[in-house]
């Protein structure tokens, strides 16, 4: 099969489609075997092999992930590359292999990102701030179960970018609402919701990712399916934060 | 009360305090600007309605004093300048706030997005929803077009004041007009297809029930805003309204 994959030496490096010719590709193996097996060659020749992300190869890391023909994370839906199969695709095939795409994400290699503008965004607010101590008792805190099970939903976002690669507005916010989701939804992340989706999509906003225009790719790519729901969540619970805010009085024995 | 150990970045939020700050701070955000384009969305979604509502009337018989149906709803229009005009500027305000909004998103998404992707994949979205700063600027400037076409008379080859029925008879007889009219009718159901489902999304009304209904209404709603507007010049063009 054919490839033409993205190769630049450096994030200030111009870079470019390279094409590369391989043969012999076992459909068992997955999209980044095969590549592993493109950079033996590539090493046979002396030259530097192609860059990316990967470490678990499970699925649940989110590690790795490009663009490939158009698509990020591959033509399979609901998977990341190193779970997408060469049986995906058929002898002959030309492939174009691109990193995301975002200026919020700079490429540091080839096909590697820089995806730290995430964790800023975690670092924002996404999280719940509690006193560490004894464990709580289990079921001190009820949680119904259609609740729990929307939370677990969100909480499925390995944060690998695909979704901002996808967006035509490279825009953060299936992610960013995923996590506002999946803390918002319980009840221990309920005193911290509405700061929280302030903060946090006041940081995506910083970090130069675009606005959601709805358009949905981001959820057709997403390799655990998060719904385009957690953006209307993250949208009401933003607007409700922004107005709503109010300083910490003295009287009440806060500031 | 703040948890030791843990730095509060309350720079986000003080902004927000005063009220000026607090719109510019809810307003700088993009959820803030969608806002904004959803709630202005909606009342330009409500005019468009009632304005081809409005339109329709040109099918009703003439009344027995002679006046047409629709040169009658004009005076009705008119019958209060101050409250003509208190509309007029309410919907221009929501045109240059949804255009502004657009504008500036428009260019966050290209700042964002720098470098093109080489294959690009449209996979499951819509095409209306991929082409919304398309088919916008070009209802915006037909909205320029129509307004010196039926409003100040313009371009209009032989405008009267309220004359309504004989205006909009003798504007939609010149053909490439009329044909004009009808590519931005249809630039407006692309426009309303995504843009009347995805303002409930911007606003945050989003659940598995009724989201579903919401895009078939929308898709519905689009369809016959463009089928009752663009019937107009079809009559005409066809001699069945005279």
């Amino acid at each position: 099969m054919t490839l033409n994959v993205w190769r630049q030496k450096s994030p200030a490096d111009a870079g470019q489609m390279v094409k590369y010719q391989l043969d012999n590709v076992s459909e068992h193996m997955s999209f980044l075997e095969m590549l592993d097996v493109l950079n033996e060659q590539l090493i046979g020749k002396g030259e530097i092999p192609i860059s990316f992300d990967h470490d678990c190869r499970e699925g649940i890391c989110g590690s790795c992930g490009f663009v490939i023909n158009g698509v990020a994370h591959g033509p399979r839906g609901g998977t990341t590359v190193c779970q997408l199969h060469m049986r995906e695709f058929k002898s002959g095939d030309e492939l174009f292999i691109e990193p995301w795409r975002a200026s919020a994400f700079p490429i540091i290699k080839d096909l590697v990102v820089n995806r730290s503008a995430f964790d800023r965004i975690i670092q924002a607010g996404g999280f719940v701030s509690i006193p560490t101590g004894s464990a709580p008792d289990g079921n001190a805190i009820p949680v119904p179960k259609k609740e729990s099970d929307r939370a677990m939903s969100a909480a499925t976002c390995i944060g690998c970018g695909a979704c901002v690669a996808a967006c035509p507005n490279a825009s953060a916010s299936l992610f960013t609402s995923a996590k506002i989701s999946h803390l918002g939804l319980l009840p221990q992340g309920q005193p911290e919701r509405y700061d929280r989706a302030v903060k946090m999509v006041n940081q995506a906003n910083e970090e130069g990712f675009g606005g959601c225009t709805n358009i949905g790719l981001c959820e057709a790519v997403c390799p655990k399916h998060i719904s385009l729901e957690n953006i209307a969540r993250m949208n009401r619970d933003f607007t409700v934060g922004a107005w709503s805010y109010r300083e910490a009085t003295a009287d009440g024995g806060g500031a | 009360m703040p948890v030791a150990g843990i730095t509060y970045n309350e720079n986000a939020m003080s902004a927000t305090a005063s009220g000026l700050a607090r719109v510019s701070r809810f307003y700088e955000a993009p959820v803030g600007k969608k806002v904004v384009m959803a709630v202005t969305g909606l009342i330009l979604v409500g005019f468009v309605l009632g304005h081809m509502a409005g339109n329709l009337q040109i099918y009703l018989p003439v009344g027995e004093n002679g006046v047409y149906a629709i040169d009658k709803y004009g005076a009705l229009l008119h019958a209060s300048e101050e409250l003509l005009w208190g509309v007029r500027l309410a919907l221009l305000a929501s045109v240059g706030l949804h255009i502004w909004s657009a504008i500036q998103l428009a260019s966050a998404s290209n700042a964002a997005r720098p470098v093109r992707y080489v294959k690009q994949s449209p996979l499951k979205s819509t095409y209306a929803s991929r082409t919304m700063y398309w088919s916008g600027p070009i209802i915006g400037f037909f909205i320029v077009y129509h307004l010196l076409h039926f409003t100040t008379g313009t371009v209009h080859p032989d405008y009267k004041y309220l004359s309504v029925h004989d205006n909009v008879v003798k504007g939609f007889s010149v053909w490439y007009v009329s044909a004009f009219y009808i590519v931005a009718m249809a630039m407006l159901c692309m426009h309303l297809y995504h843009g009347v489902w995805s303002m409930f999304q911007s606003l945050g009304f989003n659940h598995p029930r009724y989201t579903p209904r919401l895009q078939f209404g929308a898709k519905a709603f689009a369809f016959l805003i463009a089928a009752g507007n663009i019937s107009i010049p079809l009559a005409i063009l066809s001699g069945l309204v005279k």
